[in-house]
């Protein structure tokens, strides 16, 4: 377990380093506005943990470049899933990200003989941000999304079902912020659609024996800032139910995320996953860390 | 019909009440009584209901003239600190532009001052505001406010009763 946090801190360590060379040859800059470059989500996108936002990572805006790196840490009651990934983003515009997964199976590992297993899941993102500004347009901010995801530990999820090691989803998101929009504090309201055959986020692979056609997941994200640094809200997922093996159950969390400044934001969530791979009740906490610059 | 009795119940207690401080033999009606609480009731209200009923302007939240002027002051300093948008300001008339701010703020915060400069988008005309600037002004002001202690709730206030103006700012 140590040695896994040191590795994950390592490689968080190095994609800072690669960063800064890279901020030395382009213009940085964090014109933006103090948490709207929001959270980093398991699957490297800006959002807020588990849902991807409308929102680009970073501050930049203009000719600025943004970036975040990020490691996020979800322990659940038999499972955890540990990510670390990137995101850059240019003149609030255009966004590209990399996320590494690594799911441990915990008990559902000792139960299949294979103790320590986990599965990997590379997740290349992109988004563009069609219209609209988060706070100051009437009009949400509203970004199109492409998810590439690809399963590295593909023999577990065949065995139960899954049909694809790799997939691709489309998603549309559309956020706004209402200054002083509740007893005067500042509300924020995400909703994402995203068109998806995924098992588990593709944790499980995608399609299944019951479904293999892609779907409409409505995805949401709603806080409420009590300081500009202090943000409180909840989470939803929905989930397709494409393997006969297990139900899938929609994930849910509460979060409160605290932006200490423009480079650095950390979430502690707690997160109900519902029903993950016949294992039911998985619930428990989550931690991301996200360097911003 | 239960509060009605609830009501005459109450009326009930109070004559016994009045008749042994000495006012029992006052033919008392119901309708005479209903005047006197309200005659007795009256001025508490009037202590009372001026401070709930009718909440503070955000003038008055952001601290008056002195409070205004003190969050536009630290304002001009973030800005000309500010090397992103300072370029913005060096052919600005600083006092002018720091009496029109403040008056204009005083206006937008339902403050006691009519603004007499030109509207926001002649006066960022050809001044090409870009979206970056436009953030970074936004951030420099609750920067300020920041400073100058000004509640999250009252900053809130401020930014939304500006916001409206963004369109007028900022070149599309």
């Amino acid at each position: 377990m140590r040695k896994m946090k040191v590795r994950s801190l390592l490689k968080i360590s190095l994609l800072s380093a690669a960063f800064t060379l890279f901020s030395a040859s382009h213009t940085f800059a964090d014109s933006r506005i103090l948490a709207t470059g929001g959270a980093s989500t398991i699957e490297g996108a800006a959002g807020g943990g588990i849902v991807p936002w409308a929102v680009l990572a970073g501050y930049g805006s203009g000719d600025e470049w943004g970036t975040a790196a990020f490691s996020t840490q979800l322990r659940i009651e038999d499972y955890s899933l540990d990510t670390v990934g990137a995101a850059v983003s240019y003149n609030n515009r255009i966004e590209l990200s990399y996320a590494r997964q690594n799911f441990d199976l915990g008990t559902l590992g000792d139960a299949l003989g294979m103790p320590g297993h986990r599965f990997r899941q590379d997740v290349f993102g992109m988004k563009y941000r069609l219209a609209g500004d988060l706070i100051f347009n009437r009009m949400p901010q509203i970004t199109l999304g492409l998810q590439h995801k690809k399963h590295l530990d593909f023999a577990v999820p065949t065995a139960v079902g899954a049909l694809r090691d790799s997939d691709n989803e489309i998603y549309l998101s559309a956020a706004k912020l209402w200054l002083a929009g509740l007893f005067d504090r500042n509300v924020f309201l995400n909703v994402t659609g995203r068109y998806s055959r995924a098992n588990q986020a593709g944790l499980l692979g995608f399609g299944g024996d019951l479904n293999d056609d892609k779907e409409l997941l409505l995805e949401a994200s709603t806080g409420l800032f009590l300081t500009r640094k202090l943000a409180l809200g909840v989470e939803y997922r929905e989930h397709a139910e494409n393997l006969g093996f297990s139900a899938q159950d929609d994930w849910h969390d509460v979060f409160v995320g605290y932006f200490v400044n423009k480079h650095l934001s950390l979430v502690g969530a707690f997160a109900d996953l519902g029903t993950v791979a016949t294992l039911p009740d998985q619930k428990g906490w989550y931690m991301s860390f996200a360097f911003a610059y | 019909m239960k509060k009605v009795c609830v009501i005459s119940g109450k009326l009930a207690f109070i004559k016994v009440g009045l008749s042994k401080i000495g006012l029992g033999n006052m033919e008392l009606n119901n309708k005479a009584l209903g005047r006197l609480i309200r005659t007795l009731a009256l001025p508490v209200f009037l202590q009372v209901a001026p401070h709930q009923a009718v909440a503070a302007t955000l003038y008055e939240d952001l601290g008056g003239d002195e409070g205004v002027a003190g969050v536009v002051d630290q304002f001009l300093w973030n800005l000309a600190d500010d090397e992103r948008v300072n370029e913005y300001f060096v052919e600005t008339n600083l006092d002018r532009f720091r009496s029109k701010l403040i008056e204009y703020i005083c206006q937008v915060a339902q403050g006691p001052c009519a603004y007499t400069g030109d509207d926001m988008a002649r006066t960022h005309a050809n001044m090409n505001v870009t979206e970056s600037a436009f953030n970074v002004t936004v951030e420099s002001l609750i920067l300020a406010m920041e400073t100058r202690n000004i509640p999250t709730g009252v900053q809130n206030r401020l930014l939304k009763a500006l916001a409206v103006s963004y369109s007028d700012v900022v070149e599309e």
